[in-house]
């Protein structure tokens, strides 16, 4: 007769409580490390014009970009940080100068700024942002929005030190 | 002629020029186009354009088309073939008009979205095809080994530009879209069936011919 080396019950338990001791340091290594800095995204910066004003709206509006913006490491909300934001809307191409402005974090980190509706360009729905101040690093992001019907779009940011 | 033959004839031509009209309609009437500059409808037509040609080029090539036989069909191909370079040429010129910076990400392979990289391997296979076109009447390559090398690059024409246009968010409906680029597959698999390009090809090879 042959032995079985390991009962199958126990075998699952050892699993169980090998998962639940090392779980919480596989799913989280963010804890350990500090919150990492966004990266900037593939084509972001396509068609940016650097130092958009600080608008209470881009154009007519419609349409809300939103998000947040936190320092890296430690996570806490940034206030006062000027976000810019361009896109090709029902008002303007990408690259024309009434499509771009920029807004202010408030005490939150979080910033939300009215614009025309983005219509697809390029194959895509899709937005700009750009944090480019010179306190922290420069980052520049392309959201894509889930579907062009869509009326918001939100994209976050997580700054480090310039 | 008999009348059925008429008849499939009539038919054949009737469902082509169906698709490829109603893909035609359709992105005309899409409601981007108001927002857009005239050389990126341009260039965007010069696309949708450029896929209904694929429906119709390997069919061509192999006599299929109702009323253009093999020899006759084959001259309007090496046409068709002009039109889809120059209609490519248009659409990339335009958007690169358009867009600068997308257009560089896209040639360069730094672009965020798939379709443009499918869309750029579709554009090189093309001028491929094309440049062996070209060279065909010089003999350098023996007639089944340019055979399988035109098959091979019109293969990566189709199915890039079958994925490209897929993954496009623009101004093509999506079934009609969807339909078109169907037959697009379609024809190139009944093609490919038709000529099989990959026989004859390894077997004249010269160092297998000797043995």
């Amino acid at each position: 007769m042959s032995q079985v080396p390991m009962v199958r019950r126990r075998f699952v338990a050892a699993g169980a409580a090998a998962l639940l001791a090392a779980g919480p340091g596989l799913t989280s290594p963010a804890r350990v490390q500090g919150l990492a800095p966004t990266k900037s995204m593939r084509g972001g910066a396509n068609n940016y014009l650097p130092g958009a004003p600080v608008v209470d709206r881009i154009g007519g509006g419609g349409f809300t970009m939103s998000g947040t913006v936190r320092r890296a490491g430690d996570g806490t909300p940034l206030k006062g940080i000027r976000i810019q934001i361009w896109a090709h809307t029902v008002e303007g191409r990408e690259s024309e100068v009434r499509s771009h402005g920029a807004t202010l974090t408030n005490a939150d980190g979080i910033f939300q700024l009215d614009m025309p509706q983005i219509v697809p360009i390029f194959g895509q729905p899709h937005g700009h942002l750009a944090y480019d101040s010179g306190g922290f690093r420069t980052v520049f992001l392309r959201p894509v929005m889930a579907s062009a019907r869509d009326t918001s779009l939100s994209a976050h940011f997580v700054l480090e030190p310039a | 002629m008999t009348l059925a033959v008429v008849c499939r004839a009539i038919l054949g031509w009737a469902a082509i020029i169906a698709v490829i009209a109603t893909a035609l309609f359709v992105a005309a009437g899409s409601s981007y186009l108001q927002y857009r500059t005239p050389v990126y409808v341009a260039a965007g037509f010069a696309g949708v354009v450029a896929l209904c040609l694929l429906l119709v080029q390997p069919l061509l090539a192999t006599g299929m088309l109702p009323g253009l036989p093999l020899r006759a069909g084959r001259r309007v191909h090496r046409w068709t073939g002009v039109a889809l370079v120059l209609a490519v040429a248009m659409h990339v010129a335009g958007l690169g008009i358009a867009s600068p910076p997308d257009m560089l990400d896209a040639l360069t392979f730094t672009a965020p979205t798939l379709f443009s990289v499918f869309g750029v391997v579709a554009m090189w296979a093309l001028v491929a095809a094309a440049l062996l076109a070209g060279v065909r009447k010089r003999r350098s390559l023996r007639p089944q080994a340019w055979r399988l090398a035109h098959c091979t690059a019109a293969a990566v024409v189709v199915v890039g530009s079958v994925a490209h246009a897929m993954l496009i968010e623009g101004t093509m409906g999506s079934v009609s879209k969807t339909l078109l680029c169907a037959l697009v597959i379609g024809s190139s698999a009944l093609t490919a069936a038709r000529l099989r390009p990959w026989a004859g090809a390894w077997r004249a090879w010269p160092g297998q011919a000797r043995k």
